[in-house]
């Protein structure tokens, strides 16, 4: 509830309007579930950060885990990585995820990866590139002091251009602020 | 005082953009004024006479150049239902007539055979209170490209009336993006200034972003991320062809025209993702590193001399303005106000800077002025962004967000015009403004 509270403060000191206080009822969604993300206009909404350190679990496509040996660990089923506002620091709630990552990355060095850095749509467009690139960059480093080989890892930012979720609100802008790892 | 712009070279620019390989646009863009001024100078546009036998009128001279003035914001064209006569020459003016209806000024004229396939378009602009001729001309156009001539009409009756150079003959691009079952489409499109004519010049299932033109308003660079990965290409508008010019690893961003049109400004990645400015020598190929810093540095943008570059930069914490010689040298920062101002586009005169700036939480455009250094926000959206000046400075336009959708907004300079192109079903983005067309 900490997490879900200090991501609803933060984007409160940004937006002068449309942010709610109120809790907001809704699924909490666990590791390694798919979420269908319905997008909503109104208040601040959070999903899938869950107290105990847990994860998002959202845009997992179960296909992408087939035939690379990770099916059922919810670590690594964990796909995207969440960013706060205007920060490319990667939050210690992530670090178990990119740790299981980093030690699956580092015993199969013939398994590429792609980090896809993506920002929200507030500001300025390209501004965004280089918050997507940095974002993406943060979590190759983390990666490469884990030992996974620098030759492994490609990053690509799309800024604001390629939305998780489509829409004006908080949750779409807490989605929208990530990298994805992505196993082709 | 600026040169004229021939009519041939207004032509020119409108008979090679015909050529385009690519298809007109789906949805035309839909324009209304929100907010004119006061005091709206009221003008009576009469229809224009056609003498020309055996062909029709493919558009309503008078009605683009009324719509043109009107658009400005400045003007209150009569409508033609209130006009009690249509003279099409000096000699059939009335102005007693004209004056009753509260009409200040006139504007007739009449068109005739110049050749095969050829108009002469004659127009008059009277002061109706003093009863004077305050502007004749007499043009020639292909028949065919009379809403080019409209808008040099309209133009030049602006820039008689106000002092201002007008715009009207210029064209703006823009991104439009579709959603198509689960992807979407991105769309680069080139229309007239009014919206009219509009024309994909790119089309693509992956992001297309950041276009610019080229000083002679006849190329565009923008970034295209087709395979994935982000390349910037150089398009001549003309034969559609072609070019990637910076296809590196990492990013490729940004690009802005050196004032020569000879090389680019543009932002790359090296290996470890940090971005720094370039330049790119066209001709040659040959890049040359402008800035040097572990921050982001992106959205660079050349002073009108072609000496200094702008660019944003988030080395003080947020996103700033900063300005760097572009042959490397002391950085100085641009903008202190707020703690988010991004994306720097000058003003023709280098006078002035437009940034998206982030005002209370709202992100909107603000105009820096560069000697006093202070901010004037001039849009009330709460995700605006993009700005683009006109060529002759009097506007801005930039892109807003409205019910969950993109749209274009258009602001005078100093805030008392505004207006809202859309395109119903489409999302909108990152208008740039064309310079004038080439002589």
């Amino acid at each position: 509830m900490k997490i879900r509270l200090m991501i609803i403060l933060a984007a409160c000191a940004w937006l002068t309007a449309g942010c709610q206080t109120t809790p907001v009822d809704e699924p909490t969604t666990g590791p390694g579930t798919a979420t269908s993300g319905t997008a909503t206009d109104d208040g601040a909404q959070t999903s899938g950060i869950d107290d105990d350190g847990g994860f998002s679990g959202m845009d997992l496509d179960g296909s992408q885990a087939d035939g690379i040996g990770m099916q059922g660990d919810p670590l690594l089923e964990t796909r995207v990585i969440l960013f706060d506002y205007d920060s490319s620091e990667v939050r210690s709630d992530f670090n178990d995820v990119l740790a299981a990552h980093a030690a699956y990355l580092a015993a199969n060095p013939s398994v590429a990866v792609r980090l896809e850095g993506h920002a929200d749509e507030r500001g300025s467009r390209e501004y965004n590139i280089g918050l997507g690139e940095s974002r993406a960059q943060a979590v190759r480093r983390i990666l490469v002091l884990q030992a996974v080989e620098a030759s492994q890892i490609r990053t690509v930012s799309f800024g604001e251009e390629r939305p998780a979720m489509f829409g004006t609100s908080e949750e779409a802008w807490e989605r929208n602020r990530r990298v994805e790892i992505v196993y082709p | 005082m600026r040169k004229r712009r021939s009519a041939a070279g207004a032509i020119f620019a409108l008979f090679g953009f015909a050529l385009l390989a690519a298809g007109p646009a789906r949805a035309e863009l839909r324009i209304e004024i929100t907010k004119g001024v006061s005091g709206a100078v009221p003008i009576a546009v009469v229809p224009f006479g056609w003498r020309v036998d055996g062909v029709s009128p493919a558009d309503d001279v008078a009605a683009i150049v009324a719509a043109d003035l009107a658009r400005s914001g400045r003007f209150e064209p009569m409508p033609r239902s209130q006009m009690l006569e249509t003279p099409t020459t000096g000699a059939e003016v009335d102005f007693q007539d004209w004056r009753l209806l509260n009409a200040q000024i006139l504007v007739i004229g009449q068109i005739t055979p110049a050749g095969p396939d050829s108009v002469s378009i004659q127009f008059q602009v009277f002061d109706i209170f003093r009863g004077d001729q305050i502007l004749g001309y007499r043009m020639n156009a292909p028949v065919e490209r009379l809403r080019g001539a409209s808008h040099r009409i309209a133009d030049m009756i602006f820039e008689k009336l106000t002092g201002i150079s007008g715009a009207f003959a210029t064209r703006i691009a823009y991104i439009t993006v579709d959603r198509e079952g689960d992807g979407q489409r991105y769309r680069l499109i080139v229309a007239d200034s009014d919206g009219d004519n509009p024309n994909v010049i790119a089309d693509s299932a992956d992001p297309i972003m950041s276009p610019a033109w080229s000083p002679d308003g006849r190329k565009l660079a923008y970034v295209s991320f087709e395979g994935g990965r982000s390349q910037v290409y150089v398009q001549v508008l003309r034969t559609g062809f072609r070019e990637s010019v910076s296809n590196r690893l990492g990013v490729n961003g940004a690009p802005a025209w050196h004032p020569s049109g000879k090389s680019l400004a543009l932002t790359l990645s090296e290996r470890d993702g940090n971005l720094d400015i370039y330049t790119l020598d066209l001709g040659s190929g040959r890049l040359q590193r402008v800035t040097r810093h572990s921050a982001i540095d992106t959205e660079p943008e050349w002073t009108p001399d072609g000496q200094d570059i702008l660019f944003t930069s988030d080395r003080a914490g947020g996103p700033q303005i900063y300005r760097v010689p572009a042959s490397g040298g002391d950085v100085e920062r641009i903008t202190f106000e707020g703690n988010y101002n991004a994306r720097a586009r000058i003003s023709p005169d280098g006078k002035r800077v437009a940034v998206v700036h982030n005002d209370r939480g709202n992100y909107r455009i603000a105009v820096v002025d560069l000697n006093r250094r202070s901010a004037q926000v001039l849009s009330e959206g709460r995700l605006d962004e993009a700005p683009s000046f006109a060529p002759n400075g009097a506007a801005l336009i930039y892109a807003s967000r409205r019910d969950g959708s993109g749209l274009l907004e258009t602001v005078s300079v100093d805030g008392l015009v505004r207006g809202r192109i859309s395109s119903p079903g489409s999302d909108v983005r990152e208008p740039v403004w064309s310079p004038y067309p080439p002589n």
